[in-house]
């Protein structure tokens, strides 16, 4: 054995020796420190998501430490968070869940991103009795299992766009709207699709295209075809960032003029920047936006997170991150309501939370899921080449007029 | 079911159009397959990965601020030497294996270009504009992106050229013999070796030239490339190997029929119905068959 390789030996020796005492070391309070556990998509096709949210985790863990941190029996705690690479795969999470509440002794949790990865995680959280706050799976069905230790601090996805269709009936006079819909075939998507049924029902509405684009789909020709020929009211389409990326690319080569298109996602597919003037007007749900009203002690308002934000991590915060910071801000304030540690009590008191954040009021409904925030809209409104996200609904955040209808695309510029 | 396509038969007419602009496209990836499944015996699992490195690398000429249009020209000559370092570093080591093995190992290629480009270009969603414009039909009722004109034609002078220079070029023809008979093109002089790398390498060109077109037409993203390869392997499928108009007609076809069952069942059975297609193929086919092993006998 030559030096270089016995060298070598030594060095991963000390890292195996090292990483083993630190593992045994963590628990669910070691000294001055609450061990909160988070699998997290770092790499795969959610790791740009999932570092916002893992971002967004750490300012917030940073802002609390500094802040004095946590106070359970008259002591300070600070938080620390363990995370682990999914690998965007929902079997992957579910075992590193394991994981980090077998191994690492975690007994609080935060959630992974999306809504894929938060089911395959509840199920193991709830079978140890670990309450998670998970700040990024918004899909229905994460509420309706009767899941007792799962708390959301964002809005569920059958929310997203059933203001979308109230704000086209209102345009319409109170009349009820012709709509045009297209989701893709995935859990969220779908549970968008369910709110906007629940919107035309509830508004007379008619659903005169109903299409589900396979997941693998990157042309929706056919269904804007559809549309041209039909000439609905209200044009709503939800399929992730590619869905929306998609949707705007095509609506604009095949100049579908609809009076209104509603969407999800399009921050995320930074779709003002993307697509420039053609995403003009497109009209998009989203669970946070900067410029809302909400404040807290620790962050101050929206645009003071915005700001401390960028400089931290040299770019403005996706919502992703917003709502991701929010989840510490519930635990915290629910370990310092239990004043203690236990799982059971701090689950209690994160059943009572009621509280304001710099994301929105937080209160948690009977399935866990946030019921004290609303979605907000903006629209893609552009000032010669530089297109901009406005909040147009709730009117109480407007920041501008919601323009309707959209202009026909030979009369656009 | 909806019957909208009959109460406006204009939408034939765009259904039929939007079909084949896409079934050429995706052609021209199948041909790919199709040319060195038959040179070589290999099944390519990584097809739809290195058309998406083609199309990121039109994608970083167009950050760059060069229209990525060029990309058609570009794309393919830089994913040749990939192609030719792929086969040099990997495949000339499963080529004349078991199928097993070469499916296991570029499936393996797959992943790592999967993780490769998400690694360098992010796994964010992106698109390259071109800003080609749109040409209308029929009073405006039926329209055409360019960019997918713009595709289809692209894909067609690729294919047009590479048949002329498997016909009259001594490499070509080192390919179809090899094609037809690897150890009596061996014994001929002909440096197999050397034809399997150039055909790795023209296949990850034909991928390059796709991969530009779909960044101008569609959207990129490091894992949306298995729908491609699963889409050339059933236009291969249909046509047969070595059997250029039979893959570029397969290909429309399998364009125009999704379109028409996008219309008529709806778009969730859209993929599906290609597959029942595909089912339905080759248990005719092996009708066929069966029936000329009986005469045989």
């Amino acid at each position: 054995m030559n030096k270089l390789t016995k060298l070598f030996i030594t060095f991963l020796s000390a890292i195996t020796l090292s990483l083993a005492s630190i593992s045994s070391s963590f628990a669910k309070v070691e000294g001055e420190y609450i061990v909160l556990g988070s699998a997290i998509s770092l790499t795969g096709k959610y790791s740009s998501n999932g570092v916002h949210t893992q971002n967004g985790y750490n300012m917030a863990v940073e802002r609390i430490n500094k802040m004095g941190g946590v106070k359970v029996g008259g002591k300070s705690y600070k938080f620390e968070i363990i995370y682990y690479d999914d690998e965007s795969n929902p079997k992957r999470a579910a075992q590193l869940a394991e994981r980090l509440i077998k191994q690492d002794g975690v007994h609080y949790m935060l959630g992974p991103y999306s809504s894929g990865l938060t089911k395959a995680i509840a199920p193991v959280t709830e079978k140890y009795k670990i309450p998670m706050v998970e700040a990024n799976g918004a899909s229905r069905s994460l509420f309706t299992k009767g899941y007792k230790y799962l708390f959301a601090v964002l809005s569920p996805a059958n929310q997203y766009l059933e203001v979308a269709i109230d704000l086209a009936v209102e345009k319409n006079g109170g009349k009820p709207v012709k709509i045009a819909q297209a989701f893709e075939q995935d859990a969220f998507s779908q549970d968008v699709r369910l709110g906007i049924l629940d919107a035309a029902k509830r508004t007379g509405s008619k659903i005169i295209i109903d299409d589900k684009l396979p997941k693998e789909l990157n042309d929706m020709a056919a269904t804007l075809a559809k549309v041209k020929a039909t000439k609905p009211d209200v044009l709503v389409v939800s399929g992730h960032t590619k869905g929306a990326l998609t949707a705007i690319r095509q609506i604009s080569e095949m100049k579908v003029d609809v009076p209104m298109l509603a969407m999800t996602h399009c921050d995320a597919a930074k779709l003002s920047k993307q697509h420039g003037k053609k995403s003009e007007y497109a009209l998009c749900a989203s669970q946070w936006h900067k410029n809302l009203s909400y404040k807290d002690k620790f962050f101050g308002s929206g645009k003071k997170y915005d700001k401390d934000f960028k400089k931290e991590f040299g770019y403005a915060p996706p919502y992703q991150s917003a709502e991701s910071s929010a989840a510490l801000l519930v635990f915290k304030d629910a370990f310092e309501r239990a004043n203690s540690f236990d799982r059971d009590k701090v689950r209690d008191a994160l059943k009572t939370t009621e509280m304001q954040t710099f994301y929105g009021n937080i209160k948690f409904g009977p399935g866990g899921q946030n019921t004290a925030k609303p979605m907000i809209l903006f629209q893609v409104r552009c000032k010669g080449d530089v297109c901009e996200n406005k909040v147009v609904a709730p009117t109480k955040w407007a920041s501008d007029k919601f323009f309707h209808p959209i202009p026909k695309w030979s009369e656009r510029g | 079911m909806d019957f909208l396509i009959f109460q406006a038969p204009i939408l034939m007419v765009q259904a039929s159009l939007d079909g084949i602009l896409l079934g050429i496209l995706f052609a021209l990836i199948a041909y790919g397959m199709a040319l060195q499944w038959g040179v070589m015996n290999i099944i390519n699992i990584a097809q739809g990965d290195l058309v998406i490195l083609g199309g990121y690398i039109a994608y970083s000429m167009y950050l760059a601020g060069i229209h990525p249009g060029w990309g058609v020209i570009v794309s393919p000559i830089i994913m040749y030497f990939v192609g030719w370092g792929l086969y040099k570093l990997v495949i000339n080591k499963v080529v004349d294996r078991d199928l097993f093995i070469s499916i296991l190992a570029t499936f393996g290629i797959a992943i790592v270009f999967q993780q490769l480009m998400n690694f360098i270009f992010g796994a964010d969603v992106v698109v390259a504009q071109s800003e080609y414009g749109t040409t209308m039909l029929f009073d405006n009722s039926v329209t055409l992106p360019n960019s997918k004109i713009f595709s289809a034609f692209i894909s067609l002078l690729y294919a047009v050229i590479l048949v002329i220079y498997m016909k009259k070029s001594k490499l070509g023809r080192a390919i179809r013999a090899t094609a037809q008979n690897a150890r009596a093109a061996k014994i001929l002089g002909v440096d197999t070796e050397k034809v399997y790398a150039a055909t790795f390498g023209i296949n990850a060109a034909l991928c390059g030239v796709a991969g530009a077109l779909i960044a101008i037409t569609f959207t990129l993203h490091p894992y949306v490339g298995l729908p491609y390869t699963v889409r050339s392997f059933m236009i291969v499928i249909v046509a047969g190997l070595g059997n250029l108009p039979a893959v570029a007609l397969s290909g429309m076809g399998l364009g125009v029929f999704e379109e028409f069952a996008d219309y008529i069942l709806g778009t969730e059975f859209r993929i599906g119905s290609v597959f029942m297609l595909l089912v339905l193929i080759l248990v005719y086919r092996r009708f066929k068959l069966s029936r000329k092993r009986e005469y045989l006998k």
